[in-house]
């Protein structure tokens, strides 16, 4: 520390060194050395990779497939619906009497699908339309913003109607539902993150440089980003998986037979205290598993891609 | 004998359809020791959309409105007709003009007398135009003089077919005979309504504050989606013999959360979730309730132009409608003691016999097999398999019952149905526009006669959305209008739909209900389930 | 600045009537009206009551009357469901109810989550910070409409503590339950955030300096590292603000509270028209001022930031 003894020129020095390197050793190597360090990270990864192997390999196991009725044991799901090896129902019956295994793979299957791919979806949308609305600022910033203050207001169950009406049911309309709203949050959250980069001295350095306005926001901002939007795309997993269940009553998205964690686990809170709670453990148990994994996957990324640490 | 008993008594006499007797003093059997605090307090689904007793159209609003006014009649625990502000009726010989009297000591809330005018202003106003009641129609199904003339704007409200003679005699003329006429007294649509009141407050009317009403309760309290508050009404004509002092209505959406706080204590009365019957009846064996109602649940074929070509083939309907199980339905999926249906009109309707038909006599076993030979007649197969979508509004239960169907056809027949929920008003909508294949649908009964059901039947039924058309099945009903004896005119239109089968009857409803055991009076008899807290009552624990 | 509010509150206005006319073709675009029965009523009737509503005339006019009314008389219309009261009575009834239990559950989530997420951030990868991070994950994982049927079952029927519903103008054996459904998985994200922001200032620099300097934890924290840190939190609270003020649909439906969120879904799902515009107005409204809230915090946190 030779820079003075001011606070002030201290923050100043250590801002300077923010500046990533524009080339250098590859950002992407350094990183992953960093991740694979990380040992609760790689560990989630482990799971969660052991959960997509339950839902490919898990249907070889299955006895009874996720339609089928056991039309024995239906209708006294609570005293014969249990849990059990012997007949084949590994996670017990659902209400109706489906085999509750092959519903949850199935429905683990939708759900991380869902999960991942809409909060993906909603990260590079909102992401992009955050930086861009926060680094040019002005009127850009006012007209891009009131335009999410509307989409934020808009009642969203009308929007999801319309869209079944005229779009029809189908998996790709459920994700276009889902990201219709991810998205919007995540925006307001890089543009004030943005505003507030965009005034430190390094990129004002970067400025009067010269660079591009373009690599200014993709190489020198992005990076600096990258941080809050990773854990808020975590935050988003559990939200989409939950969202869908709500899309999915109105009659956009999944329809029976098949299923999906959100609406397992609804179906299972509603029938808790009849003696059936395993109709709630199953699906809650992926549910959370696949939210802890997100957890540590977001901290280990976001730790593995701070620019600040290097 | 007094007055009011004779009068009855005349009336039974000219009148085939009123059965009930006088009621007796009290309905408290003797022997029950009555508790300190009358207070009931049920479950209710929803907010009600209206006070208003010629604007309300939900079952939890007419409920309420049942309590707060009282039309000429009234129905006992079996659902037969009392009198209710009238005291008895005359039907003329040709059966167009029902003189009522009213009794004299009938009195508003404010201690206004209850009059013949009362009612002139009500149907009057349940007609107008101007009133934009959604029960308009049910004017012109009473059949009453220049009641469809003033519904479409033709004629003036004050030309309708109802005059006070006195203020104790209401005429009643009707455009055609009507057998069940009097029945029809018993729905909100035509009960009086405080000219005065209306007009000082306008919309406001039935607030707390302002509301003045004629039944054995008043509104003093009103919370929307939280609950309102009836109380006894002094000056109700027979307060003496009313028992329950207030009755509260809580709003609980969710049943599985109105069950909790049901066994929790905060209730009476609630609905028991599907499935969950026989586990609560072994459990609370005196509290678990299940009765026959009048509504059925059914599927519809779109043999509309815009229907499946396989569906205008009458041996796929039949196929299809043989192959449904509907022991497992009502066994393992409802589990409500719900009947299951071989005819669409529900067994427990008054005066309505069901044909001897085969299928209802046949084991599971034959009915498949014969589903089978049709099918293949049909010439579906495993070469051609048969295959549609139904359609179903989102619902748990609707969903149970749409999955075990499907199960069933695949299993049975080789049949793939693929399912599709829809949000109710879309699902209204397309099911209205002919939009579908195969439809779920339910109805309930506006009075306790077939021709509720049937009717939707009819080919020029705003109701019939499979758009079924059956020149026979329009003759009888037509004729049925106004027969006198209508029992094998319905159990040959009943033949005819199962020839037909342009829907599949899966079964009919039960009432499935929580009832405290402290609770004594509930008209499980009552297939309509129109209940008054005035003839309920809280024993002592 | 003060020209920037000015500026804002004047955009508002525009912004609010895009979102009105937005809302309207959308939900006269959607199918089936708010006079669509299972008993689809006559011809007849249903033109009397359409003319009683003013949809029978043209969609422009209706749009027009609308707005006029809205804007000049502020009067949002008849309920077209419940037939006994109008919007403003609507929203007047259940706007302080959910106002009441809403801000109550933001102000808890917001406390509980940062101090949570601070607190975890702090003692980074200590069993405090894991007891943390396994309280936001329980809390995310309880999602409101699992958090509402257990608590009534555990408080109300196993306990026998607390009445399963209700709202009786707000007594606090009526508030706890909604407070604490509608709050947990907000904590829980609130404090996921404030952590990793945290984390992240903490590591930043010139933090480091002020901690190499010698300067107390406590001090660096108060004085240093609190405004950068909240900055993204700030973000997502204020459309979760929003959100809970207007109320949610769960609490509403599992707890009985009468409140706004139960009304706003049920409009969409029974189109009535009126109510869900009446109720998108307000929540527009309050998302344009919450939003130019959080846009003035920012530059309380950061005060570098111009717009």
């Amino acid at each position: 520390m030779v820079f003075g003894s001011s606070q002030k020129a201290a923050q100043l020095a250590d801002d300077v060194t923010d500046v990533i390197p524009v080339r250098g050793r590859s950002l992407m190597h350094d990183a992953y050395t960093r991740f694979t360090r990380n040992k609760a990270a790689m560990g989630s990864v482990i799971v969660l990779g052991l959960i997509v192997l339950f839902v490919i390999l898990g249907p070889l196991f299955a006895v009874w497939s996720n339609e089928e009725i056991d039309w024995d044991r239906m209708g006294a799901i609570a005293e014969q619906g249990a849990p059990s090896l012997e007949n084949g129902h590994y996670f017990g019956l659902d209400e109706l009497g489906r085999d509750l295994y092959s519903r949850v793979i199935q429905a683990t299957r939708t759900s991380l699908l869902v999960g991942l791919v809409g909060a993906m979806t909603a990260l590079i949308i909102g992401t992009a339309y955050g930086l861009v609305a926060g680094y040019v600022g002005g009127r850009v910033d006012s007209a891009m913003m009131r335009f999410v203050d509307i989409l934020l207001a808009i009642p969203l169950t009308l929007v999801i109607i319309l869209l079944l009406v005229i779009a029809g049911r189908s998996f790709f309309m459920l994700f276009v539902s889902l990201d219709a709203v991810g998205w919007l949050t995540m925006s307001r959250i890089v543009r004030a993150q943005t505003l507030s980069l965009k005034t430190r001295e390094f990129i004002e350095a970067a400025r009067a440089a010269g660079v591009p306005e373009t690599t200014i926001m993709i190489r020198h901002i992005l990076p600096n980003l990258i941080g809050v939007v990773i854990v808020y795309a975590s935050l988003l997993v559990p939200e989409m998986i939950l969202t869908e269940s709500f899309i999915s009553f109105l009659g956009l998205g999944i329809s029976e037979p098949y299923t999906s964690l959100g609406k397992l686990i609804a179906e299972g809170a509603g029938t808790m205290a009849y003696g059936t709670i395993w109709q709630l453990l199953y699906p809650l148990f992926f549910y959370v598993t696949i939210i802890i994994t997100m957890f540590f996957i977001g901290d280990g990324l976001r730790d593995a891609l701070d620019p600040k640490d290097r | 004998m007094t007055k009011f008993t004779k009068m009855t008594m005349a009336t039974l006499l000219t009148s085939t359809m009123l059965t009930g007797a006088a009621m007796a003093e009290s309905h408290v059997p003797e022997g029950v020791t009555l508790a300190e605090d009358q207070t009931f307090t049920y479950r209710q689904l929803d907010e009600f959309s209206s006070l208003d007793p010629q604007i309300v159209e939900d079952v939890d609003g007419s409920d309420v409105v049942r309590d707060l006014f009282e039309g000429l009649m009234n129905q006992e625990a079996e659902g037969n007709l009392v009198p209710g502000v009238a005291t008895g009726y005359e039907v003329s010989d040709d059966k167009m003009t029902y003189t009522f009297t009213l009794r004299d000591n009938a009195k508003w809330s404010n201690g206004d007398p209850v009059t013949a005018g009362d009612f002139v202003y009500a149907w009057r106003r349940a007609a107008d135009p101007e009133t934009a009641s959604p029960y308009q129609w049910f004017i012109e199904l009473m059949s009453i003089e220049g009641g469809a003339e003033v519904i479409a704007g033709e004629a003036e409200p004050d030309t309708l077919g109802v005059t006070a003679i006195d203020d104790t005699t209401l005429e009643v003329k009707l455009s055609a005979p009507l057998p069940y006429f009097p029945q029809m007294t018993t729905h909100s649509t035509t009960f009086p309504s405080p000219q005065k009141v209306i007009e000082e407050h306008g919309d406001d009317w039935t607030k707390p504050e302002n509301i003045v009403s004629n039944g054995a309760y008043v509104l003093t309290e009103h919370l929307p989606g939280e609950r309102s508050v009836r109380e006894r009404n002094e000056m109700y004509w027979d307060n003496e013999n009313t028992v329950i002092d207030k009755t509260v209505a809580m709003v609980v959406n969710d049943e599985n959360v109105a069950l909790t706080r049901y066994l929790a204590g905060e209730f009476d009365r609630t609905d028991i979730p599907a499935g969950q019957y026989p586990r609560l009846k072994e459990e609370y064996p005196d509290e678990a309730v299940s009765f026959p109602r009048l509504c059925n649940y059914y599927y519809t074929f779109n043999v509309s132009d815009s229907g499946p070509e396989a569906f205008k083939d009458v041996n796929v309907r039949k196929a299809l409608a043989l192959a449904v199980d509907r022991d497992i339905i009502v066994e393992k999926v409802m589990q409500g003691g719900q009947p299951p249906a071989y005819t669409f009109t529900p067994a427990a309707v008054a005066g309505f016999e069901p044909p001897a038909l085969d299928w209802a006599g046949m084991t599971q076993a034959e009915r498949d097999q014969m589903a089978k030979d049709l099918l293949a007649e049909a010439g579906y197969g495993p070469d051609n398999p048969l295959s549609f979508e139904m359609v179903y509004n989102t619902s748990d239960a609707h969903e149970k019952v749409a999955v075990a169907l499907s199960q069933m056809w695949k299993q049975k027949l080789g049949v793939q149905a693929t399912l599709a929920n829809m949000e109710w008003k879309v699902f209204l909508e397309e099911r209205g526009n002919q939009n579908f294949e195969l439809a779920r649908g339910a109805w309930c009964g506006d009075y306790n006669e077939a021709s509720t059901f049937l009717d939707l039947l009819d080919s020029a039924s705003g109701y019939n959305d499979g758009k079924f058309s059956n020149e026979r099945v329009d003759a009888l009903l037509d004729e049925a209008k106004t027969s006198d004896d209508t029992t094998p005119l319905y159990t040959e239109v009943e033949q005819i739909l199962y020839d037909e089968m342009p829907v599949i009857p899966i079964y009919h409803y039960a009432g499935v209900y929580m009832l405290d055991s402290d609770l004594g009076g509930w008209p499980t008899g009552n297939v309509e389930q129109n209940w008054y807290s005035k003839d309920l009552y809280k024993i002592a624990e | 600045m003060l020209i920037y509010i000015a500026k804002r509150i004047l955009i508002a206005i525009p912004t609010l009537l895009i979102l009105v006319i937005a809302s309207f073709f959308l939900i006269h675009f959607a199918p089936g009206g708010p006079f669509t029965s299972e008993r689809p009523l006559p011809p007849a009737v249903l033109a009397n009551i359409e003319a009683r509503y003013g949809l029978d005339q043209p969609l422009w006019k209706q749009l027009w009357d609308y707005l006029v009314n809205v804007f000049l008389h502020f009067d949002f219309g008849p309920s077209f469901k419940f037939k006994d009261r109008d919007v403003n009575d609507i929203i007047a009834q259940g706007f302080p109810i959910s106002l009441t239990y809403g801000s109550l559950s933001f102000i808890a989530a917001t406390l509980a989550g940062v101090s949570l997420g601070v607190w975890a951030a702090i003692k980074h990868n200590t069993w405090i910070d894991y007891f943390a991070v396994s309280l936001g994950i329980a809390a995310q994982a309880l999602p409101n409409f699992i958090m509402g049927p257990i608590l009534i079952l555990v408080f109300t029927l196993w306990l026998g503590l607390l009445p399963g519903g209700g709202w009786n103008g707000g007594q606090w054996q009526y508030l706890i339950m909604p407070v604490i459904a509608l709050s947990t998985s907000y904590m829980g994200n609130i404090a996921r955030l404030t952590r990793s922001s945290m984390l992240e200032v903490m590591n930043s620099n010139f933090i480091r300096t002020a901690r190499a300097k010698g300067l107390p934890t406590r001090a660096v924290i108060w004085r240093h590292a609190m405004k950068p840190t909240l900055l993204p939190v700030v973000s997502y609270l204020g459309p979760v603000f929003v959100y809970v003020l207007t109320g949610s649909v769960f609490v509403d439906l599992y707890f009985s509270t009468g409140g706004l969120g139960a009304a706003y879904v049920g409009s969409a799902l029974t189109r009535d028209y009126a109510v869900l515009l009446g109720v998108t107005i307000l929540y527009g409204g309050l998302t344009v001022i919450v939003n130019l809230l959080t846009d003035l915090a920012y530059a309380w946190f950061d005060p570098k930031i111009r717009y």
